[in-house]
């Protein structure tokens, strides 16, 4: 019997065929890269409602109207200032009567109207956050990018605990009033 | 002399070996399907996100279902007011806290990503939240893309 020499398979079309199906996964599929601002509602309105009663120093509140417009504490306001009064609001601690107590009392109310632009809102929402975000990040002794980079699960120990630590001094206390329908 | 060197004419241009190329394109093919998941849903709304700098990562993603808002990219059909997505169809807010339950059992524990165009107005967006509360699914993350 003659000795038979292993045939040659031609792998030539084999890089097209890869680059196909490359290219269809490239249209079919996305890659996952979601970030956003996150927040945590309230609970379900129950029967029994026990009302807080809270001090009105303690609350900052914040008003957006239908024309985009902003009024802090009954004064009108940029929504580039709105950070910066947060943290005096915030670290007040007792200085000025009229600002909060210390910021495990503070709240901040938010509250639109039904004609207010979504992008205005998360703006507000983005510098109330902000606020707190470097008011943690300085209690933590890290800088503002890694705070907000920290990846909770993964954290060491050590960074675990300072962040607890943090969040319980500066607890994230933002309300959501009731809307008003002005301009819808 | 003449012999042991060759006269430049002659000279072949050397065949690069694309043996391994298939490799390459493979591996890159694989990279892509670990990274990336199937696109899942048609948008029916127009999507601008909004710009916001406090931005922080959605924790688990098998855990998160979204809700699109925004004006209706068919206008002919739908019109001119905003709408909200889920899934694959448009639904008014009184649907919400059913589909939210039928897409999760456990929805204390799900994240609802609010994806929002950014020139909506308020009202829908609280009708929405307002019956994510009713349903319990209080976890919520307005999506934002990071400033340039």
């Amino acid at each position: 019997m003659a000795k038979r020499t292993p045939m040659e398979v031609n792998a030539g079309s084999m890089a097209d065929i890869s680059f196909l199906l490359l290219i269809f996964f490239l249209v079919t599929t996305q890659i996952p890269n979601e970030k956003g601002l996150p927040i945590l509602l309230p609970p379900k309105r129950t029967e029994m409602d026990n009302t807080v009663k809270m001090k009105q120093h303690n609350i900052l509140s914040v008003l957006v109207n239908s024309r985009n417009e902003l009024l802090v504490e009954r004064e009108p306001l940029n929504v580039g200032d709105l950070q910066q009064t947060t943290i005096d609001f915030l670290e007040n601690r007792g200085r000025d009567p009229k600002s909060s107590d210390s910021p495990e009392k503070a709240v901040v109310s938010i509250k639109t109207d039904r004609g207010t632009s979504y992008d205005t809102y998360l703006r507000v929402m983005d510098k109330v956050q902000a606020a707190y975000n470097t008011l943690r990040a300085k209690h933590m002794g890290i800088p503002l990018a890694a705070y907000l980079a920290l990846d909770k699960e993964k954290a060491s120990k050590a960074m675990k605990d300072k962040y607890e630590a943090a969040k319980k001094a500066y607890p994230l206390r933002i309300s959501e009033a009731e809307q008003s329908s002005v301009g819808q | 002399m003449l012999g042991k060197f060759k006269s430049p004419k002659e000279k072949e241009v050397p065949v690069i070996s694309t043996a391994s190329l298939p490799d390459i394109v493979l591996m890159l093919l694989f990279f892509f399907m670990v990274t990336a998941v199937m696109r899942e849903t048609n948008l029916l709304v127009e999507q601008h996100l909004p710009s916001a700098t406090q931005l922080t990562k959605l924790q688990d993603p098998s855990l998160v279902s979204h809700i699109y808002i925004g004006k209706p990219k068919d206008t002919q059909r739908f019109g001119h007011t905003e709408l909200i997505q889920m899934n694959d169809v448009l639904v008014n807010p009184r649907q919400v806290p059913q589909l939210i339950t039928q897409e999760n059992q456990d929805v204390t524990r799900m994240t609802v990503s609010l994806k929002v165009d950014r020139q909506s107005k308020m009202g829908l967006v609280s009708d929405v939240k307002l019956k994510l509360r009713e349903a319990n699914a209080r976890k919520i993350n307005y999506s934002a893309v990071g400033q340039r």
